[in-house]
C-alpha cells in the first residue's frame, strides 16, 4: 500500500506529509536554540565586569562566513526554482555551489576553532620580567606586577623559553572594555617569557571561561547542522537523483524540505553572527 | 514553499530572490559597520545588531521559506512556536529580575 500525500498535497491543509514534517521539527529547533540562547543571555547578564570576552575572534572572517551562508541559501532556493521551471541542470549547478558553500563555511570555522585552541592565557609567577619586542622591531626588558598574565598565540615553545604574540593583560583596563571596537585597538607584540616563569597556561578551548563554553556550544551545535543538511542535499543531489525521472513531482518536494532546513541553518547563524562576534 | 507555482509565477519569484540576496548582503555589512561606530552604550548596540538581524531573519523566513504566503496549518505550528519562545525569552528575563519571586527568600536563621 502506498502512504498516501507524499508528493500530492493533501486536501485539507493543502500540505504534503514531509512539509508538514519539517516544519514541526523546526518548530522544535527552534527551541533547542533557544534554549541556547537564552544560556548565552545569562551567562552575558551575569559576568563579572572584564571576565566577559570581547574581540576575542575574527570580524572578519564570521563577516565571511555569513555571506558564505546568504549565498548557499540563494542558491538552494535557486536550486528548486530550477527544477519547478524543469531545468534539471541548472538544479544542479546551483546546489553544487550550494556544497562549496558548505565545505567553506565548515572549512572557515574549521580554522577559527584551530586558532582558539592555539590561543593562550598565560599565568606567570609574581614580579617576572619579560622581553618585549613592539611593532617597530625595538626590544626592552619589562617587569610585570604580580599576578601577570600574558594572552596571545605562541610562537617558538623550547625547553627554556617561548616566545608569544600577543599582549600584556591589562586587569584594570580590560574591565573598562564593553565594546568588540575597543578591544581591537589595543596593539600586539613578540614577548618572551622564560618557561620557569610561568604558573599556568591554558588555550581558549571550551574549558577555558564561560564565553568559550557557550561559543563552542553554539557554533559546535550549528556546524552539526551544517554538516547534516550537507548530507541530504548530497545525497538528493547525487545518489538520489533518478528520482527526478521516475517521480520529478515528489523530487521537487524532497528538494523544497531540504532547502527549509538549510534557510533555518542560515537564519540561527544571522543571529549567532552579531552576537557571537560584534556584542 | 507555495505548492502551485507555475513556471511563470517562479520566473517572477526569482526576481525577488536577488533581491532579499542583496538585501541580506547589505545588511551583513551594515552589521559590521555599525559595531564599529563608538557608541557607547551596550543596551543601544545590542539593540542595533538585533534589529537588523531580526530584519535579514524576517527577509529569509518570508522569502526563502516562503512563510509570506504559506498555508494556514503551518502558521499554526509557528505561532505555538513563537508562544513557546517568547515565553523562555520572559523567563530568562525574569529570572535575572532580582526582584522576582524566584528570588525572594525569607531569613533563614
Amino acid at each position: 500500500m502506498d502512504i498516501p500525500y507524499t508528493s500530492t498535497p493533501r486536501p485539507d491543509t493543502g500540505l504534503f506529509n514531509a512539509k508538514v514534517g519539517i516544519w514541526l521539527f523546526l518548530a522544535s529547533e527552534v527551541m533547542l536554540f533557544g534554549a541556547l540562547f537564552s544560556s548565552y543571555i545569562l551567562l552575558r547578564v551575569g559576568a563579572a565586569p572584564g571576565d566577559w570576552p570581547h574581540g576575542l575572534l575574527n570580524v572578519w572572517l564570521g563577516m565571511t562566513n555569513t555571506i558564505v551562508l546568504i549565498v548557499s541559501s540563494i542558491t538552494v532556493v535557486m536550486a528548486w526554482a530550477s527544477l519547478k521551471m524543469k531545468d534539471f541542470g541548472r538544479f544542479r549547478r546551483y546546489q553544487s555551489v550550494t556544497l562549496v558553500c558548505a565545505l567553506c563555511f565548515l572549512g572557515i570555522k574549521s580554522y577559527e576553532y584551530h586558532d582558539k585552541f592555539t590561543h593562550y592565557e598565560v599565568q606567570l609567577n609574581d614580579g617576572v620580567t619579560v622581553q618585549v619586542k613592539d611593532e617597530s622591531g625595538a626590544t626592552k626588558a619589562v617587569q610585570l606586577p604580580t599576578k601577570g598574565v600574558l594572552d596571545g598565540h605562541i610562537l617558538e615553545n623550547d625547553a627554556d623559553k617561548m616566545v608569544i604574540h600577543g599582549e600584556i593583560v591589562d586587569k584594570a583596563a580590560q574591565a573598562q572594555v564593553t565594546h568588540a571596537w575597543q578591544e581591537s585597538k589595543i596593539p600586539e607584540m613578540e614577548i618572551t617569557v622564560k618557561k620557569a616563569d610561568v604558573k599556568y597556561m591554558e588555550n581558549y578551548g571550551p574549558w577555558h571561561n564561560t564565553y568559550t563554553a557557550i561559543y563552542f556550544t553554539l557554533t559546535g551545535l550549528h556546524a552539526l547542522h551544517v554538516i547534516g543538511g550537507s548530507i541530504v542535499i548530497f545525497f538528493i543531489w547525487g545518489p538520489l537523483a533518478g528520482m527526478w525521472k521516475t517521480d520529478p513531482e515528489r523530487y521537487t518536494n524532497r528538494v523544497e524540505v531540504s532547502g527549509l532546513f538549510w534557510h533555518f541553518v542560515d537564519l540561527v547563524w544571522i543571529f549567532l553572527f552579531p552576537v557571537l562576534y560584534l556584542l | 514553499m507555495s505548492d502551485h507555482d507555475n513556471a511563470h509565477d517562479i520566473q517572477k519569484s526569482v526576481k525577488r530572490y536577488l533581491f532579499v540576496f542583496y538585501a541580506l548582503i547589505a545588511g551583513t555589512i551594515l552589521t559590521v559597520m555599525a559595531s564599529r561606530l563608538p557608541i557607547e552604550s551596550v543596551a543601544v548596540t545590542v539593540a542595533i545588531a538585533l534589529l537588523i538581524a531580526c530584519v535579514k531573519g524576517f527577509l529569509v523566513a518570508g522569502y526563502f521559506m516562503h512563510l509570506i504566503s504559506e498555508k494556514k496549518m503551518i502558521y499554526g505550528i509557528l505561532i505555538a512556536t513563537v508562544f513557546f519562545f517568547a515565553g523562555l525569552m520572559f523567563l530568562t528575563v525574569w529570572s535575572m529580575d532580582h526582584n522576582s519571586l524566584i528570588h525572594m527568600s525569607t531569613n533563614v536563621p
